[in-house]
């Protein structure tokens, strides 16, 4: 490399291609790859991230095991509790990836994006895939322990899985979003996170079985969007773990609606029909504010 | 249509108004290709909503604006591509380095790969960085991210440049040198710079200045042709009763002469040799004289009848300066 006086600058305009359908994707993929850098920097989140459903599932799960008794048989409630904390574990990664749009807002970098000439569906589809994938990547590192609570490592059940989560995680990323397209300033994040989520997590039936609940609890857990999360998960993992029929009908019972037990299908096509409209209203606020 | 022959800039009594507040009424000018272009008046004026008018950021309320030929509303796309942006406050990603930083911006710009990195050492080296382009940018200074932020704005070839007050909060040395690779810039790129300020000393390096004041251009000229226009020095006398030497300087030389903050103030063509005849001949005891050149802060007093830190203390001057940062960001 020569270290010469530099010339005067060349004038080098860039050419740049028209932009297009092609264009708002690649600008998605940029905002996408952001998330992504941003994740591998912060150690912080990378490990936050994942002590709270290590507790959820080694502390908590392990000294319920003792008094929770599941039918007749030995079912270890860790066993249990596996898909629902997997569930938690993505939904505060995904919505919290959603939320830090306040962040990018409160120290100026969403300008930045909002300038530049791409739409802004392709930002918030590029915030939406980044935090999807982080949430999904954090959950696979929760996946290696399955064997510790007796999942077993059956590469189809991991699969499925992996694809309940990434379905989950955009959905709720992009609930994030809209949450963060409502919240003024960083302050009110952790309040909002606080009244929105936690009770989100625990209607949902990540952490107890949802046989045999009140009517009100019943219907809460119904209309929670969560329960289409946790519920897939529940079956794909009970799909590969052999149970009574007795034990079934107590840990894994049929989600219904007025008696109509609703399809397994239906419950996913449920979280993506949700997770498009809370995407759509969210790229709307974004665009109304100017 | 051929923009290269077009103005890089043309408004046409453009208007915004929030709610009660007029922030601009009607303002007209053009900007030519390859020309450094200033905007001066004190905060509240409505510099920083014209120029987000022109980035496509404010929708006016009235008026048309082109910018490197494309309607600021109907081809807002068109103009965010042909325009860079630095504004007063920063915009960087803080956790990512200077170049993970430019790359972000070059691909959203869609600056070709092959280009990106050749433009991404010119632009660093332009303002000094290239040593620092893997360094977080949470480790640098002010100074630092304002010409970091700089070179964005100039990564994807823009045809102008929008700066909004690019060295408020800056120390003198880095301003000055902020203002070398902008003055080198418009020497080797075809570039047309936008700069507002409401510091007198950087106007002067803008080939034309309009100062604004409440809303309006009141005066439209380079630094040169206003100074030269109120023409003359100005003379400040510490006196005892200025109004009654006002009276007398106007008797006897047929000049008019003003009072501010109780000094006499009048402007002549020869200040030097004028003041020893105004002395013998005003005949009343005089504490103190100031003879100066025509500064841009004179030119500013002539058109809006006060110093520009008067301007900013007045009370409301900020009600529209309200709209400027936050509002506009969401």
């Amino acid at each position: 490399m020569t270290t010469t006086v530099q010339p005067p600058l060349p004038v080098a305009p860039v050419e740049r291609p028209p932009s297009g359908l092609a264009g708002d994707f690649r600008a998605a993929a940029v905002v996408c790859h952001r998330e992504l850098l941003r994740w591998t920097k912060d150690r912080r989140r990378l490990l936050a991230g994942l002590v709270q459903p290590l507790l959820w599932l080694f502390v908590l799960g392990t000294g319920l095991s003792r008094v929770v008794s599941v039918g007749s048989e030995n079912v270890d409630f860790r066993t249990f509790l596996f898909p629902g904390v997997l569930a938690t574990s993505v939904m505060f990664t995904s919505v919290f990836a959603g939320v830090s749009v306040v962040w990018d807002r409160e120290f100026g970098f969403l300008r930045e994006m909002l300038v530049a000439p791409i739409r802004r569906t392709s930002i918030m589809a590029g915030k939406c895939f980044g935090g999807a994938i982080v949430a999904t990547a954090q959950a696979v590192v929760l996946l290696a322990l399955a064997g510790l609570c007796g999942v077993p490592y059956s590469p189809v059940l991991m699969l499925e899985l992996l694809a309940i989560l990434f379905l989950a995680s955009l959905s709720l990323t992009a609930f994030g979003l809209l949450l963060g397209a409502k919240v003024a300033n960083i302050q009110s994040v952790m309040p909002v996170i606080q009244t929105v989520i936690t009770p989100m997590m625990f209607l949902s039936g990540a952490l107890y079985p949802t046989s045999g609940l009140p009517t009100w609890l019943a219907f809460a857990t119904k209309v929670n969007p969560v329960t289409y999360a946790v519920n897939p998960l529940r079956q794909v993992v009970f799909s590969h773990v052999d149970l009574t029929a007795e034990a079934a009908l107590v840990i894994n019972p049929q989600l219904t609606w007025n008696g109509w037990a609703v399809p397994f299908v239906v419950q996913l096509m449920i979280l993506t029909v949700l997770g498009l409209v809370t995407f759509a209203v969210a790229v709307h606020r974004f665009s109304a504010t100017e | 249509m051929e923009p290269e022959r077009l103005p890089a800039i043309r408004v046409e009594k453009l208007q915004k108004r929030f709610g009660e507040v007029e922030a601009v009424r009607g303002v007209d000018f053009d900007v030519q290709i390859g020309e450094t272009f200033g905007f001066l008046g004190p905060n509240g004026a409505g510099k920083s909503t014209t120029i987000n008018m022109l980035c496509t950021l404010l929708r006016p309320t009235g008026g048309r604006a082109k910018v490197a030929g494309f309607d600021v509303v109907a081809e807002r796309n068109d103009v965010r591509r042909e325009i860079g942006l630095v504004f007063q406050d920063t915009t960087l990603d803080t956790y990512l380095s200077a170049a993970q930083n430019l790359r972000f911006h070059g691909q959203l710009y869609g600056v070709p790969s092959d280009r990106l990195e050749v433009r991404m050492r010119q632009v660093l080296e332009l303002v000094g960085l290239w040593d620092r382009r893997d360094k977080d940018v949470d480790t640098f200074s002010g100074g630092m991210k304002r010409r970091l932020e700089i070179a964005r704005g100039l990564l994807h070839s823009p045809r102008v440049l929008f700066l909004d007050e690019p060295t408020v909060g800056l120390d003198p040395q880095t301003r000055a040198s902020i203002w070398e690779y902008l003055d080198e810039l418009r020497h080797q790129e075809n570039l047309t710079i936008f700069v507002t300020t409401h510091y007198m000393d950087e106007a002067e390096h803008c080939d034309r200045i309009a100062i604004m004041d409440a809303g309006k251009i009141v005066a439209l000229d380079t630094p040169q042709a206003l100074k030269a226009a109120i023409g003359t020095d100005r003379i400040r006398l510490e006196i005892d009763d200025a109004a009654a030497a006002a009276a007398a300087v106007k008797r006897q030389f047929g000049l008019e002469a003003s009072t501010v903050g109780g000094a006499l103030v009048l402007q002549v063509s020869d200040g030097e040799h004028f003041v020893p005849k105004l002395l013998a001949d005003l005949g009343v005891p005089v504490r103190s004289v100031n003879v100066t050149r025509p500064t841009l802060d004179d030119v500013f007093m002539n058109f809006t009848g006060r110093t520009i830190r008067d301007a900013e203390s007045a009370p409301g001057s900020e009600i529209p300066g309200m709209f400027r940062t936050r509002r506009v960001t969401r």
